[in-house]
């Protein structure tokens, strides 16, 4: 049977699916970047590795996509490499054909998609700030004692939210740590911190967009009840979050590797070979491009990061779009 | 000043060929380009600017400083109807505090570039001038900026489906090269239409539905490559038909003829000028809708005021017209990895729109 993988690689999480012909998945997991992002990918192939029947499985196309997609499309040899607005869209539209809006908020970004008749006609993405992603929401979760998992179920016992200066990370933190001082409830705080995620996303992210339902609501952040249901309170509607919502954007990536020419012949292997990726000064001009270097094995494989051909140390391989 | 004196002037685009060029025949002085903006450059600039000025500003300061190290002495600075206004006194006293010692001529004032000044000007560091000579070269340097424009256009057009990888570039750099050692006005206009010639046998591929894309926003972020990442090649990458506005021949002498009609054309949307190139980009947000493009690109410096203005006016003309659009802020910071995010997302939205 002919299969696909899709790795959504962030800065705080990895996801991976591997899907059929019908888009059914075969196989998934998610796990922590922790930092290394070499690593995760393979504890990820470790993982998807034992979750499949070998012998009758044969993965014929790859797709990455995330912040590090480049360095782990190097890795896996992969046929699709894709930005991930694309593939969050592609992934929801398999599951729901008719959505119109998708809340993404995840470890470093968030973004927007707006979608009709089935194609994306608009999408944004947070420019300048971290305030409202899942790294913002852990740090202070930590801050206060609570596990970040438990973060959402809290906030919902909470019977009057606390105000909570939602313009950028800096106040919100100054602010929660004087709400928390004057006396006001965890419970409160941690729902007023919810309510400012929300805010700060629709003033930011979501400025002057027309949000129409059915929203779906992924990413990390949507696993928090909290913020889905700060959500639903500002915008007036239900907003659907899938219980693999946080696959979406490996989903996607698998089926657009589906659906690309180029296939290949993968098995699980890569995992036990060494990677090492390695920064090089380019001395050619006062630029001082800093390339990176992957090697497999000792041996270099890709190069990218020289702004003109000086720096080239390899060819490239074309670029996937 | 008893040192000899070297005139500069800061970079914008290919611009410092022709600026060099006229000069170099006014003036009996050396004359000496500010060293190509690199990383370098930026990096002085951010460093001796005030954090939140908007970025041509922090590459003007950085090319002064280089150019300063490299010698110079007398520096040109030109100035504009906004902020670019305040450059030329800013950055004189933010290098005078840091020691340097030269004198900075301006080519215009409140905030208009005029003819007469640049005379006024010249005749200042060099007496000797004369009225004829320099109207001379002054046509001469207008021609050929009219003329790198217009090959410019053609680029722009063309160079996303180039056959050949570099083809453009190459023959671009070997026009610029035969401009600069022009001896009259008219070689260069034999030299012109050579490369115009050129230009337009170079082979191509070119699909008849392909994706036209049009740059829009403030002046500096347009026509300097660097300040934008190259957004414009990497465009062309991706085998899209670029159309921008914004060139010094427009700046100079276009801008303030069309300006009646431009308002006409968006009396539903502007009543009055923005300020700067605000109106003008509703103008061509609006022509670009009109003449069937596939998407705009609106760039600026972060925190540009006209632009900040004009994006809400930008936005509704966008919406009405049904065309998608998405915006960039530059400043010394700007993560490119985010830029090049975005727009690879903006190709895939505009290509899956267009299979439609």
């Amino acid at each position: 049977m002919n299969a696909y993988l899709g790795v959504d690689i962030g800065s705080i999480s990895t996801k991976g699916v591997v899907i059929d012909e019908e888009n059914n998945i075969l196989a998934s997991d998610y796990i922590w970047t922790k930092g290394n992002p070499i690593d995760a990918v393979k504890r990820l192939m470790n993982s998807l590795k034992d979750q499949v029947d070998n012998d009758r499985v044969k993965i014929i196309g790859i797709g990455t996509t995330g912040s590090a997609r480049k360095l782990i499309g190097s890795m896996l040899n992969a046929t699709v490499v894709k930005n991930e607005i694309t593939a969050h869209a592609i992934g929801t539209l398999s599951l729901y054909p008719d959505v119109r809006t998708i809340f993404e908020i995840g470890g470093q970004d968030s973004k927007i998609i707006l979608i009709e008749d089935g194609i994306v006609t608009d999408y944004a993405m947070n420019t300048l700030c971290a305030a409202g992603t899942g790294a913002f929401l852990s740090s202070q979760a930590e801050r206060l004692g609570v596990a970040v998992e438990d973060f959402g179920k809290i906030a919902l016992t909470s019977q009057k939210p606390t105000k909570i200066a939602a313009r950028c990370t800096v106040f919100a933190e100054s602010d929660l740590v004087h709400k928390a001082q004057m006396g006001y409830k965890k419970e409160d705080i941690i729902a007023g911190l919810c309510n400012s995620v929300v805010s700060n996303y629709l003033n930011n992210v979501g400025k002057g967009k027309k949000i129409y339902s059915p929203i779906i609501f992924q990413g990390g952040v949507s696993k928090n009840v909290g913020v889905k249901k700060a959500f639903e309170n500002e915008v007036g509607t239900e907003v659907i979050v899938d219980k693999n919502g946080h696959l979406m954007g490996a989903l996607g990536v698998a089926i657009l590797s589906k659906n690309a020419t180029n296939k290949t012949n993968f098995d699980f292997s890569m995992a036990d070979e060494e990677f090492e990726t390695k920064g090089v000064e380019c001395n050619g001009c006062s630029n001082h491009c800093e390339i990176i270097c992957v090697s497999k094995n000792h041996q270099m494989i890709d190069s990218w990061g020289n702004r003109c051909s000086k720096g080239d140390l390899i060819n490239k391989k074309k670029s996937h779009y | 000043m008893n040192k000899k004196p070297i005139i500069s002037f800061p970079h914008l685009g290919d611009y410092h060929i022709p600026i060099k060029f006229l000069l170099g025949h006014l003036t009996s002085y050396e004359v000496i380009e500010a060293p190509p903006i690199t990383k370098k450059t930026i990096e002085l600039g951010t460093k001796h600017s005030p954090d939140f000025v908007c970025v041509p500003f922090k590459y003007n300061l950085g090319n002064f400083i280089e150019t300063l190290d490299a010698g110079a002495n007398i520096l040109i600075q030109a100035g504009g109807g906004c902020r670019y206004g305040y450059y030329p006194e800013v950055q004189e006293k933010i290098l005078k505090d840091l020691g340097y010692n030269f004198e900075l001529l301006t080519l215009g004032e409140n905030g208009h570039v005029y003819l007469k000044h640049i005379y006024k000007m010249m005749k200042r560091i060099n007496p000797k001038t004369n009225i004829f000579k320099s109207s001379y070269y002054g046509i001469m340097t207008i021609l050929m900026v009219r003329f790198m424009d217009e090959i410019d256009k053609i680029i722009r057009k063309n160079i996303g489906f180039e056959k050949e990888k570099g083809s453009f570039t190459t023959l671009k750099k070997e026009m610029l090269d035969d401009f600069s050692s022009c001896k009259n006005i008219h070689s260069l206009i034999g030299a012109y239409h050579k490369y115009k010639k050129e230009f337009l046998m170079l082979p191509i591929d070119k699909p008849d539905n392909c994706l036209k894309v049009g740059i829009i926003g403030e002046l500096y972020t347009s026509m300097e490559p660097f300040s934008s990442y190259f957004l414009e090649r990497e465009l062309a990458s991706m085998n899209i038909e670029i159309k921008r506005f914004t060139n010094v021949t427009y700046l100079l002498f276009q801008k303030r003829l069309r300006e009646k009609k431009m308002l006409k054309y968006i009396k539903d949307y502007c009543k009055y000028t923005l300020g700067a190139d605000g109106m003008d980009n509703v103008y061509r947000t609006k022509y670009l809708i009109d003449n069937d493009y596939d998407g705009i690109i609106h760039i600026k410096p972060f925190g540009c005021t006209p632009e900040i203005g004009a994006i809400p006016i930008i936005k509704r003309v966008c919406d009405e017209g049904k065309i998608p659009i998405i915006y960039f802020s530059f400043d010394s910071q700007t993560s490119e990895i985010g830029i090049k995010t975005r727009l690879e997302a903006f190709y895939d939205m505009l290509k899956i729109k267009k299979g439609r």
